[in-house]
């Protein structure tokens, strides 16, 4: 016994590897679809949107890279989805260079679904922005003159969309999907409690526990946290995605993490318990 | 499918094949891998900063409109470049005090506003209401702020009734760090999903 306990404690980490790695790759090939429930942060976020009256300008600002893509990019497409069904108008920016590309991408999956909805009426991308909380700051004096033209340079006064958008009082939300810094603290910060503008964020699971305070304060309107958000977002959309397809796998990994938790810690412990007897 | 896009898939397998053999011991792919993605960054980086920052809002303006008012923060981002010399670097400093109380103005106001303020009124709640549950909630968010804070007063020795109170404040910060070591599990699990996915779904088409 003593030796099975010994060994515990000093298992190989690339056996814990391979565990965690047959822990996703066995739940992706044969799924089993386990229930999830939806929590009340993504349950406001989505309500949040549904009480915008068709025709509202929404801003989206897409703040995150490749790195965070597993978690975000499908709370992206499902928030651009909910938005573009139900005849928002949606106007995208972004504070992270890389978020160009992702904007891009996850558009273009919407409009598949959704063909009827035409550039510079129903959507705009106004592009990436160099400044952080500086752009911010300025957009709430002036989105135009922060952001004089679109992606492709046409100049924001002939796009449609963008006629009567001057500063956040002219748009009915603002929706954040924040990989990091700038992003979901800093349009609180900077932007929220100044302009008092309604705010959603969808976020990575690392940043999600330090969120949460803004949504128990009412500063964030509800919270999409990590796969987990953007699966139960996903559900209230009705468009299933990745996100959901992701959380059998998630669901195992979990359960997996848990065992190694609790037998390296029963090795520890009764090890220990065996070296002060031997001791004594 | 395209054939540039199934070389780029072949690519994005292999190399997240090499980064994952370092999780066996480091290796000659690893490194390559890793070599390789500092180096694109950096280029991708240059070339962004190039075409998205200086190009738009510098040398455009300054040269088609002629708005010679910008050659000041042009003059402030060579400053920058003096930290290279140590004759002349102290002249960077202009350009960072610059740069340091811009963000820091930014920031003062937006913490203040957005974080004390805020953050202190959304903890001034009332400990009896209609609701058990709420009313449980609302004590125990009261109870671990003020002992939390406690924790934090170390202008008294953690001794008697203080210590007692301070040691009930550790254990809110505990329950907080398990629920963030928590989170930053989920978070990495996302992060290797993704990657499987790429691997079983756009590479080896083993699932749809």
């Amino acid at each position: 016994m003593r030796r099975i306990l010994e060994r515990l404690e000093a298992l190989d980490r690339r056996i814990i590897f391979v565990f965690i790695f047959l822990s996703i790759a066995l739940p992706l090939l044969l799924p089993v679809n386990m229930e999830f429930s939806v929590t009340p942060p993504v349950k406001s976020f989505y309500d949040a949107i549904e009480s915008l009256p068709p025709g509202s300008k929404v801003l989206v600002s897409c703040d995150y890279d490749p790195g965070s893509m597993p978690e975000l990019f499908p709370m992206n497409v499902a928030a651009f989805y909910q938005l573009l069904s139900r005849d928002l108008r949606v106007i995208t920016i972004q504070l992270w260079a890389t978020g160009t590309l992702l904007t891009e991408r996850a558009m273009s999956e919407v409009l598949e679904d959704l063909p009827d909805k035409e550039y510079g009426v129903d959507w705009v991308d106004l592009g990436f922005k160099e400044g952080r909380e500086v752009v911010m700051v300025s957009m709430g004096t002036s989105i135009p003159k922060t952001f004089p033209s679109d992606l492709h340079g046409t100049k924001v006064k002939d796009i449609p969309i963008m006629e009567g958008v001057n500063t956040f009082d002219d748009v009915a939300m603002l929706v954040n999907i924040s990989g990091g810094l700038p992003g979901t603290k800093e349009w609180v910060l900077q932007v929220q409690s100044r302009y008092h503008v309604m705010l959603g964020s969808g976020c990575t699971a690392v940043s999600a526990p330090e969120f949460y305070p803004y949504v128990q304060s009412g500063q964030l309107v509800g919270l999409l946290g990590g796969m987990k958000g953007a699966a139960e977002y996903e559900k209230l959309v009705r468009r299933p995605g990745t996100a959901q397809r992701g959380m059998d796998a998630q669901s195992v990994s979990h359960i997996i993490v848990f065992l190694f938790i609790l037998i390296g810690n029963i090795a520890y412990f009764s090890t220990k318990g065996m070296k002060k007897r031997l001791k004594v | 499918m395209p054939l540039s896009e199934t070389i780029g898939i072949w690519l994005g397998a292999a190399l997240t094949l090499c980064i994952f053999s370092f999780l066996y011991r480091d290796n000659p792919f690893y490194k390559f891998a890793e070599h390789l993605f500092v180096g694109i960054s950096a280029g991708y980086w240059a070339t962004l900063e190039w075409h998205n920052v200086f190009l738009p809002n510098l040398w455009e303006p300054l040269t088609r409109e002629g708005r010679l008012l910008l050659l000041v923060p042009f003059a402030f981002g060579i400053l920058l470049f003096s930290r290279f010399t140590r004759r002349f670097s102290w002249l960077s400093r202009w350009s960072m005090a610059l740069i340091i109380g811009i963000y820091a103005g930014i920031a003062i106001v937006g913490y203040g506003s957005g974080d004390l303020i805020l953050q202190i009124r959304a903890n001034l709640l009332p400990l009896w209401t209609d609701s058990w549950l709420t009313s449980f909630n609302n004590i125990l968010l009261t109870v671990g702020v003020i002992t939390g804070l406690i924790y934090f007063f170390f202008s008294k020795e953690h001794k008697g009734a203080l210590g007692g109170t301070a040691k009930v404040g550790i254990w809110f910060l505990m329950i907080s760090f398990g629920a963030s070591f928590g989170y930053t599990v989920m978070s990495r699990m996302s992060l290797l999903i993704g990657r499987v996915l790429f691997l079983l779904k756009d590479w080896l088409r083993l699932v749809d």
